[in-house]
């Protein structure tokens, strides 16, 4: 199969997973969708490595699961403060950081 | 030689910080002493100074101990060094001397005040930098002197810090200095640009070659010197502020303004005679400028009705005396003056003190009378002190002020007028002062002066300020609520009876055929001089000197006898008749309105034009209103972008990243 298939399936989970982030009011849904661009992002790193021949995109790939394991710990503990401090799990409502 | 001149710097100066950093630590009383202590070494180490200059050859007696060179660049070359030569030992003698005897009285005489402490630190910082003054071996020291015995002036005038007259005058003060400050830093420019160097020594044999008689130059940096000798000295115009520095305490006014920080322009004129004697036209403003002082300050000591200032009016114009004398050459006359002025005119401001103390801070003499009973040993001081200074003989100043006028008339020039004007001088210095003693001492007793022949301390039901009459409490920063006199206390006995005796005899270092040492002793210094060794006043100068001399002194005290003793009524009507002369006196000659009208005024309305004009509308509205307004505008806007909307934030990037590959996409194909 060549490239551009993979390349294609990536882009199309990565504007999914964008939608989602610009659509969706739930933190947690928005850390998944968060995950979905991640992942569209390894797909195309592998399927590049592959095209390639050499080990470069997996290794990125690799350390981009690394990062997305540290990102979903802080994100997940964010959730859980939210969440005991009864605070609205809604991010439009959570809008005290602004100018 | 380092040991003594070091010693005689650093004593009063560790006494000043130990006595500033201990005052929580060490009773109060303790500070007093340990301030005498201090400058008691400093006289012993000025003395071992003496005798070590004494034992040299007459040709090494001018010493230059360098203690650290502090920069020598690009043609500066600011060195601490100190000089000593006969003029500044004879100057730490006098300094130190007297100093250690004020600190004594002070002793006593600022027991009962709050700030006693403060006092003693402030009175050994004034020495050291009056000895800084007095030892600076070039003009950047001596600069650094002369700002801190301005400082601590101010500091001293200020010293009851609560009265509101008393820190307009130290305001006063302290501006007229810096006035004379920047005259001498201007003038020592240019001294420098063209001797280049500040060492005075260097500096001072250079001077014949590179300058001619009356160069331009010279000139000018010998009147700019003059204006800095003219400001630290009161002379007229720049006068006013000492009649004001009264508002310090008794013991500053001996110590500061009448013995020591005021005689600084003599020994400067004294010190800068290499300059003056190729300078001659800048020599004889100064000679003239004391000569109108001498006669102004006399008449205005005529008429003022406050003890202190009476005095204050005749230090001006002794002053007056020593300048016209340094800057007509009379070098001898003026610091002989210089001595025996300190000794007789500390020991009239400490007498002064006494009697202010029994009258419960009362100054005016119109409420003083018959003290003589009641205050025998103070009435004694005062009268040796009014003796020496209307130049009665054998007393001190009969000597010195004979010496000055002998040297004017040996002159053989115009400087005659000088001489005559002395002479008038010496007749209204009798006048006034003889005025004073008997206005405060003769007379009817009042009541504090009946209460103390009771033996009781008379007590004011109020403390006031004498000079406006306002009610003031006892605090910090106000005078105390006790009085000490004389007659009680041991320390202040002590310090006048020694001031008395050497008002007595100060006379003896020279006496016209009979002594010549302090000539002699002086004589290195002055080596090279043209007028120091042939200008000798031939004895029908000296002895028809001594007589009109006598004469007008006994003359001036017969007057003030007959008019405030025998015929007390008589000044009043003098006065009805000369009202507008008198009038005029008592308005001090209007100085004070006319530095007002030409100066303090348009500065004023300038100030008020900058602020108004400059400061409000060019740097407040445009500048710092420019600069705050466009940041502000910048940051309006950012914040606008920040909405807290987590989302939006999202889209913004995700945007943003879209917008950056379509732009590479674009420029790649």
């Amino acid at each position: 199969m060549s490239i551009e298939w993979y390349l294609v399936v990536s882009a199309l989970v990565f504007c999914i997973g964008l939608g989602g982030i610009l659509t969706r009011r739930n933190p947690l849904v928005i850390l998944l969708c968060l995950e979905l661009m991640l992942n569209a992002g390894n797909l195309a790193l592998v399927a590049f490595s592959r095209a390639h021949g050499n080990q470069q995109g997996q290794i990125f790939a690799l350390i981009v699961m690394v990062v997305a394991a540290c990102e979903v710990a802080v994100g997940l503990g964010l959730i859980v403060a939210i969440y005991r401090r009864r605070l609205p799990i809604d991010v439009d409502e959570l809008r005290e950081l602004q100018g | 030689m380092t040991t003594f001149s070091l010693l005689i710097l650093l004593a009063p100066l560790v006494g000043c910080i130990v006595i500033a950093l201990t005052f929580r630590v060490l009773p109060s009383k303790l500070h007093g002493y340990m301030g005498t202590l201090a400058i008691a070494v400093a006289f012993a180490a000025s003395i071992g100074a003496f005798l070590n200059l004494q034992d040299r050859p007459r040709e090494e007696r001018q010493v230059v101990v360098e203690v650290w060179n502090l920069a020598s660049t690009a043609g500066v070359d600011a060195q601490l060094s100190l000089l000593l030569d006969p003029l500044s030992i004879f100057m730490a003698l006098v300094v130190s001397g007297v100093s250690m005897l004020i600190h004594l009285y002070s002793v006593s005489y600022m027991g009962g005040d709050r700030g006693y402490t403060r006092f003693f630190a402030y009175l050994n910082f004034f020495v050291f930098s009056m000895l800084l003054l007095v030892l600076a071996a070039n003009f950047f020291l001596l600069i650094v002197g002369w700002a801190f015995v301005g400082a601590a002036s101010y500091l001293l005038i200020s010293f009851w810090y609560r009265r509101r007259t008393a820190t307009a005058a130290g305001i006063k003060a302290f501006v007229i200095n810096v006035v004379g400050d920047v005259g001498l830093v201007l003038g020592t420019y240019f001294i420098f640009k063209h001797v280049g160097t500040l060492d005075f020594l260097r500096g001072f044999a250079r001077v014949d070659q590179v300058f001619t008689r009356n160069e331009g130059d010279l000139v000018a940096g010998c009147l700019l010197i003059l204006v800095g000798a003219f400001a630290k000295s009161a002379q007229v115009p720049l006068h006013t502020w000492l009649p004001d520095a009264m508002e310090g305490p008794t013991p500053v006014s001996a110590l500061i303004h009448a013995a020591t920080m005021v005689t600084a322009g003599v020994y400067l004129t004294a010190r800068m005679w290499p300059l003056f004697e190729q300078a001659p036209a800048a020599a004889d403003v100064g000679a003239i400028g004391g000569c109108l002082t001498l006669l102004i300050a006399a008449t205005i000591g005529l008429v003022v009705t406050d003890l202190k200032r009476v005095i204050a009016y005749s230090t001006m114009s002794q002053i007056g005396y020593m300048i016209m004398a340094t800057c007509s050459a009379g070098y001898l006359g003026g610091l002989f003056h210089l001595m025996t002025h300190a000794f007789f005119k500390a020991l009239l401001f400490m007498a002064a003190g006494s009697v202010i103390a029994a009258m419960a801070g009362e100054q005016n003499l119109d409420r003083m009378g018959g003290f003589r009973r009641a205050m025998p040993f103070t009435f004694a001081c005062m009268v040796i002190g009014g003796l020496a200074l209307s130049g009665i003989p054998p007393f001190s100043g009969f000597f010195s002020k004979d010496e000055i006028l002998a040297l004017l008339v040996a002159r053989d020039d115009w400087h005659i007028v000088l001489a005559v004007a002395g002479y008038v001088g010496a007749f209204l210095t009798a006048v006034y002062t003889w005025r004073m003693i008997f206005r405060a001492f003769y007379g009817e007793a009042v009541e504090p002066a009946r209460e103390l022949e009771g033996g009781h301390l008379y007590h004011a039901p109020t403390h006031t300020n004498p000079a406006t009459g306002e009610e003031e409490d006892t605090d910090v920063g106000f005078p105390g609520p006790e009085h000490h006199i004389a007659e009680r206390e041991g320390s202040m006995k002590a310090a006048m009876s020694v001031l008395a005796v050497l008002a007595v005899i100060g006379g003896v270092v020279q006496i016209p055929n009979v002594t010549n040492w302090l000539h002699d002793f002086l004589e290195p210094t002055f080596a090279g001089s043209r007028y120091y060794e042939t200008l000798e006043p031939s004895n029908s100068v000296i002895y028809g000197g001594f007589t009109l001399g006598a004469a007008l002194g006994l003359a001036g005290i017969a007057l003030a006898y007959r008019l405030w003793v025998v015929q007390p009524e008589r000044p009043a009507a003098i006065r009805a008749r000369l009202a507008g002369v008198h009038s005029f006196f008592v308005h001090k000659w209007y100085f004070d309105e006319l530095i007002d009208t030409l100066i303090v005024r348009p500065v004023a309305w300038c100030g008020r034009f900058g602020r108004n004009v400059f400061e409000r509308v060019v740097v407040n509205g445009v500048f710092v209103g420019g600069t705050s307004g466009a940041v502000r505008a910048g940051s309006a806007a950012v914040r606008a972008a920040q909405s807290g909307f987590l989302r939006y934030y999202a889209a913004l990037l995700a945007l943003g990243v879209t917008a950056l590959g379509l732009y590479f996409l674009l420029a790649a194909s």
